[in-house]
């Protein structure tokens, strides 16, 4: 029997996903793989906006701050669930994307980056400087999401790691599934027609400023949800979550690993998550080390590494 | 009114370095359809070489001059081990690439040097000057007529050489001056190192005011970029009106509204700008082939 390749990249996930912490030595693993998974998510959903659609944000921590700040904020002064403060910003997300993305998305190629890139510079600018709201810079306490406690309840028990790698890797693969889904429906047709070629698109009675809206807050939502997901996992947060840095980080993730895979996207965060914990040893070197890795593959490998790799495989094979 | 002179004064005088780094993005962008990110890190160079060669024992002049010609070097560098090899690739690939660039040299001079924040003096003292009821520094003299012949020269390099006459052809159209023999590797090398020398003198001549320190790069390459794209992007006048327009606004806005969000007003202007008029203030509308 051939597996169609949406249930095989979902069934490589799931297995990576499960079979990974057999091989962990410490909590600390548990901890860098949840925030792989975190990431992940994000990078999931720019597969969307860059891959299938080919429209770029620089500004997409923009709404993980978003996110982020919800699940701080919401139970704080409208007395909500952490879990609903994560819907609300979701849905806040959503309908910020909405407003701004129109305006913004009749722009192509730098102008596009410069005006998401000025967005997402906006938000981050009202968490530093809103701080009797936020706490400013040094950010503020996010609540306890609950769900540990109750799944003891029912008797099983897991760590704090162990519960955040296992909730967080179920989040993703539920991302991961929706945008395949995504990918296969006449919605993602659409999308990567437009990527092809706008014109062409429009020609053949694509709405092509509609699905890159779609695009855009299909996009805002994943990130919003990785912010909430990093808050609640954290249990803190600060403003450098909806910084300049992060959206260049969720870029270079999806770039890097192959904007157009939603497997290699996640590797790509698997990467450049791990990177930085590794390199510790090195501080001095973790820039130097980064950016040279960002401009090599990019350079060598421009659909990214995963892509890169398996027509390499297949190449050889034939 | 002494008020308003003094923000328009510190808004020309950042201005006008915002105005050599858009220079900056311009004269590459031209050259190769390449915004480089790393515009920025070339005027932390500018400083940092200053900086150091100057503390070694090298008279102020000669420190600059260093700098500035260690810094061509560092763009000519990036042209051709990152830029060239990339050719034809997708936006999205050249602006990490550039990210990348500027992520490294940053990574790099904080290994060469090091992490704390620099400042060697004034070209001319520090007493500031009075005029009408505001002061300027000898410095701010010193940013702003230093922007003035950079622009200068550039329109003299443009219009009366040859070899700049090659630059404007092969922005124009890079097949075409291919086929009148006009050697379009060499113009994106010396673009590159036209583009590095123009921001690390930036660098140099206002680091007096502004100081400097291995990560200043990335907040001067946002501004300049979004000066360059205020401007229309690859327009030089538009880089002069852009980057002198936001340094103003963002006086203004620190001055009457905020400090805390001039950089927000920035930002909320050009995305207003690039709504109403998206090839910026001074970009041609132009017409996609199909």
């Amino acid at each position: 029997m051939r597996l169609s390749s949406k249930a095989t990249t979902l069934l490589i996930l799931a297995a990576v996903i499960a079979i990974a912490p057999v091989f962990f030595p410490s909590s600390y693993y548990f901890r860098v793989g949840s925030l792989i998974f975190v990431n992940g998510l994000a990078v999931t959903g720019l597969v969307i906006l860059i891959g299938y659609a080919g429209q770029i944000s620089l500004g997409h921590a923009g709404f993980a701050g978003i996110g982020a700040y919800a699940c701080a904020l919401a139970p704080v002064h409208l007395g909500l669930h952490p879990a609903l403060a994560a819907v609300l910003g979701a849905f806040l997300s959503a309908a910020i994307a909405f407003l701004v993305g129109r305006p913004i998305l009749r722009l192509k190629g730098y102008y596009l980056a410069v005006a998401s890139l000025g967005f997402g510079i906006l938000v981050s600018m009202v968490l530093s400087n809103e701080a009797q709201l936020t706490g400013g810079p040094d950010g503020m306490a996010v609540p306890e999401l609950g769900l540990r406690a109750a799944l003891k309840a029912i008797g099983i028990d897991l760590s704090n790691t162990e519960f955040w790698y296992a909730f967080s890797g179920l989040v993703l693969v539920i991302g991961a599934w929706l945008a395949l889904n995504l990918h296969h429906s006449p919605t993602g047709r659409a999308l990567r027609a437009l990527h092809g070629s706008e014109i062409a698109a429009r020609t053949v009675g694509v709405d092509v400023a509609h699905y890159k809206l779609v695009a855009f807050v299909i996009s805002a939502v994943y990130a919003s949800v990785s912010g909430s997901l990093l808050a609640l996992q954290n249990k803190f947060i600060t403003p450098d979550v909806g910084g300049f840095m992060h959206s260049i980080e969720m870029v270079t993730m999806t770039v890097l690993g192959g904007a157009g895979s939603v497997l290699g996207a996640i590797l790509g965060a698997a990467i450049l998550t791990t990177l930085p914990q590794v390199l510790t040893v090195f501080q001095e070197y973790e820039q130097l080390m980064l950016g040279l890795v960002m401009m090599l593959v990019m350079i060598f490998m421009r659909e990214g590494l995963l892509p890169s790799i398996t027509r390499r495989i297949r190449g050889r094979g034939e | 009114m002494p008020e308003l002179l003094q923000f328009l004064l510190s808004g020309i005088t950042v201005g006008a370095v915002y105005a050599l780094v858009a220079l900056g993005f311009t004269i590459i962008y031209n050259a190769s359809d390449v915004v480089n990110f790393a515009q920025g890190e070339f005027v932390m160079l500018g400083g940092m070489i200053t900086v150091f060669a100057h503390a070694a024992g090298m008279p102020l002049p000669l420190a600059a001059l260093i700098a500035v010609i260690a810094t061509a070097g560092v763009g000519v560098a990036l042209n051709k081990l990152a830029i060239e090899p990339a050719r034809g690739a997708p936006v999205v690939s050249l602006i990490i690439i550039t990210i990348g660039a500027s992520i490294f040299i940053r990574g790099a001079a904080q290994l060469v040097f090091d992490k704390q924040i620099h400042r060697f003096p004034a070209f001319s003292g520090d007493q500031p000057i009075a005029i009408g009821g505001a002061t300027i520094l000898p410095q701010s003299l010193w940013v702003i007529a230093g922007a003035l012949a950079v622009f200068f020269c550039l329109w003299l390099f443009f219009t009366r050489t040859l070899t700049g006459r090659a630059v404007l052809a092969t922005a124009n159209n890079r097949v075409a001056a291919q086929l009148v023999g006009i050697n379009t590797n060499y113009v994106m090398t010396l673009s590159f190192a036209m583009s590095a020398a123009i921001g690390a003198l930036a660098g140099v001549l206002v680091t007096p005011i502004t100081l400097t320190s291995y990560d200043v790069g990335l907040a001067l390459a946002l501004k300049g970029f979004a000066a360059a794209m205020l401007g229309g992007m690859g327009n030089p006048k538009g880089a002069l009106a852009g980057g002198l327009l936001l340094g103003i606004l963002e006086a203004m806005t620190a001055g009457y509204i905020s400090s805390q969000y001039k950089d927000a007003a920035a930002f909320i202007v050009i995305l207003a700008v690039l709504f109403a008029m998206p090839q910026g203030l001074f970009g041609r509308k132009s017409t996609d082939r199909v």
